[in-house]
């Protein structure tokens, strides 16, 4: 259970930014509501979130990231999104504002918008060092996002990232929408992790109206949770064979991928699963005959995917590639609180499932596989095996699945809550405020990709610029559910 | 390795059979696509993906249009890296602010002719981000469209099937 808000001094909030500076929490989120910050943090060792607010006087409240940097892009965020300025910050580029929005500051006291001022990227200095600059528009199928590389020759010195191209303003469209519309778009922060956003945003609005879902809803739930999870795996192993130009492991795993998503379709009506997860339960119960699709997808899977590993793992020149590139020192990990396969492969063993035991995981079985080695290859074997983990749960959710009501009824009231909720890139944070009529008054999404696109800079360090897809395509940061 | 590229051999292919064109979208396009390109270019388009601000929902079922059951390059449509090599350009997302000077600069990349094909729901009205302070609202306000597919996301099908009415109508014989 995560215990209400607790409103602290300046002296409170700066004892929590030092122990977030010593490692004794990590920092789960940090977001603005008014005038207020607040930010939520683990204790990894009892699994105890906590949530803090400070109120701003004069806009102003004492920086997180001068002293702990995996907050400095949420703190450049609160201040284009709501104008509060935090003291001391070592950063005070904006964030997220490009330049080309109407506004400043949308969601806070709102103002015309000032011409920008010209972008500083940071300096790399040393001899021969040229700059490669990449995007917005890439050159693949991938989303918009702005890369500066400094480099020397092949190597690169240093990457700097900008990114805010695919902002929607979504915790503006939020402010008094219905629970449904709100839902929906919750649904719509990152595409490829629609269960896990429903699902996270569903158990907060269930914890502010204290609603019980009916178990069978909550079995589906998961059922959803996993199968995006194989689904997004196997797309993501398969195209990280691609960037290093295995296309035959490509073209398997997209059948794979493809299998998956026509089962999905065939038990939900829709093959990324958007809207089923609602708040109070779900939408839709699963097709009569769903038990027994899943059982065949389950049963194929186990056939070739071994093979497929088999095939990874033999082949010198594909390791060749992904075994020591693009190393994420188990350090920063656990300093940023790297979720997901980026920090389980960089020996941080963190999975929301496992620390918080929301329903129905606690009642399943399963391991969270985890690595030291910190590479492009351990990425991969993550990945390999959490395909495995998911394939026993969801076997597991088909032998207990609890008959039932597929929703509960809800009762509009204020109130607030949190949830955290693993997707299949890590765990994804919602913090949602409702008003007495029951809509929404402040919802605040974080994807996992907040604490892992710093580590993709450091990842890449000293790396040759031809290897930056492959890490890239191994982090999958998501674009829209950073930018949002 | 020589297993699996011997399955693939030996077994049937996956591709499935090509579904017909969409009518709604012949009929779009009946009025946008122009004789002398139909010409020129004959049943073979190069396709750039350019995401406008997208929840990324719509990348992935781009992408499953290359996969083995698809297959989109069996119809000669393939997808190329840059705006330089396109005839088409094809744009998912609301298009937002922040992208919309960088979709106008790829669109001005792309020589003449050009189709642009508007890829899911917000891409045509601005969909569920419509009115928001970041979002334009719309590919068709930005750059011209002359086919819309919708959906949230479309599936492969149908994007199919809106592509092969855009073959359709550049290869027919006026």
């Amino acid at each position: 259970m995560i215990p209400p808000r607790t409103h602290v001094t300046e002296e409170g909030w700066r004892q929590a930014t030092e122990r977030l500076a010593t490692g004794e929490l990590t920092l789960l989120g940090l977001w603005a509501d008014g005038a207020d910050v607040s930010m939520a943090h683990l204790d990894e060792k009892t699994a105890d979130i906590g949530v803090l607010t400070y109120t701003c006087e004069d806009g102003r409240y004492p920086s997180v990231g001068a002293r702990h940097p995996p907050a400095i892009r949420l703190e450049r965020a609160i201040a284009s999104l709501f104008g509060l300025r935090a003291d001391g910050a070592p950063d005070a580029r904006p964030w997220l504002d490009l330049g080309f929005w109407d506004v400043a500051q949308p969601l806070g006291k709102r103002a015309p918008a000032q011409a920008p001022a010209p972008y500083e990227f940071l300096p790399a200095g040393g001899e021969c060092l040229h700059q490669i600059a990449v995007g917005p528009v890439h050159a693949g199928i991938i989303e918009p996002g702005h890369f500066r590389f400094t480099a020397n020759g092949e190597h690169v010195v240093r990457l700097e990232q900008r990114l805010g191209y695919v902002h929607k303003g979504i915790e503006g469209l939020m402010q008094g929408a219905s629970l449904d519309r709100a839902a929906k778009l919750a649904g719509r922060t990152s595409g490829d992790s629609t269960v896990a956003y429903a699902f996270a945003f569903a158990q907060a609005a269930e914890i502010a109206l204290q609603v019980e879902v009916p178990a069978h809803a909550v079995f589906l739930r998961a059922l959803m949770a996993e199968l995006e999870r194989i689904a997004n795996h196997f797309g993501d192993i398969g195209a990280i064979c691609n960037d290093a130009t295995f296309t035959l492991m490509h073209a398997q795993c997209g059948i794979l991928r493809e299998r998956v998503l026509r089962v999905t379709h065939a038990c939900f009506g829709h093959r990324l699963m958007m809207d089923v997860i609602v708040p109070g339960g779900v939408a839709r119960d699963i097709a009569p005959e769903g038990a027994a699709v899943l059982r065949t997808l389950v049963a194929e899977v186990r056939k070739v995917f071994p093979a497929l590993i088999e095939l990874y793992d033999s082949t010198a020149s594909l390791q060749d590639r992904t075994v020591t590139t693009g190393v994420v020192k188990p350090d920063y990990a656990r300093q940023f609180g790297a979720g997901g396969y980026v920090g389980r492969a960089s020996g941080r063993a963190f999975d929301a499932r496992r620390a918080l035991r929301y329903a129905p995981y606690d009642l399943l079985k399963f391991d969270v596989p985890v690595l030291d080695a910190g590479d492009v290859n351990a990425r991969v074997w993550i990945r390999i095996r959490e395909v495995e983990q998911s394939l026993a749960l969801i076997e597991q959710i088909l032998d207990r699945l609890p008959a039932g009501e597929i929703i509960a009824p809800l009762r509009a009231k204020a109130g607030e809550g949190l949830a955290l909720v693993e997707a299949f890139r890590g765990d994804v944070l919602v913090w949602l405020r409702l008003d007495e009529s029951g809509r929404v008054a402040r919802c605040h999404l974080r994807d996992a990709s907040w604490f892992q696109w710093p580590l993709l800079e450091a990842a890449i360090e000293g790396n040759i610029v031809a290897d930056f897809p492959l890490c890239n395509k191994s982090f999958n940061c998501s674009y829209s559910g950073h930018d949002a | 390795m020589r297993k699996t590229l011997l399955e693939g051999l030996t077994h049937g292919p996956l591709t499935e059979p090509a579904p017909a064109p969409d009518e709604a979208a012949l009929k779009e396009l009946a009025e946008s696509v122009e004789r002398a390109a139909r010409a020129r270019l004959g049943r073979s388009l190069s396709i750039r993906q350019v995401d406008a601000g997208s929840c990324n929902g719509c990348e992935l079922e781009i992408h499953a249009l290359a996969n083995a059951f698809y297959d989109l390059e069996r119809f000669g449509l393939r997808f190329v890296a840059s705006p330089r090599h396109a005839d088409v350009l094809m744009i998912t997302g609301p298009v937002t602010k922040n992208m919309r000077e960088a979709l106008l600069r790829t669109y001005n990349a792309t020589p003449d002719p050009k189709w642009v094909v508007a890829i899911g729901a917000c891409a045509a009205d601005g969909g569920i981000f419509a009115g928001s302070y970041a979002v334009e609202g719309g590919v068709k306000d930005v750059v011209p469209v002359d086919l819309h597919i919708r959906g949230c996301p479309p599936s492969p099908t149908d994007m199919l099937k809106g592509l092969l009415a855009l073959l359709e109508q550049t290869s027919r014989k006026a």
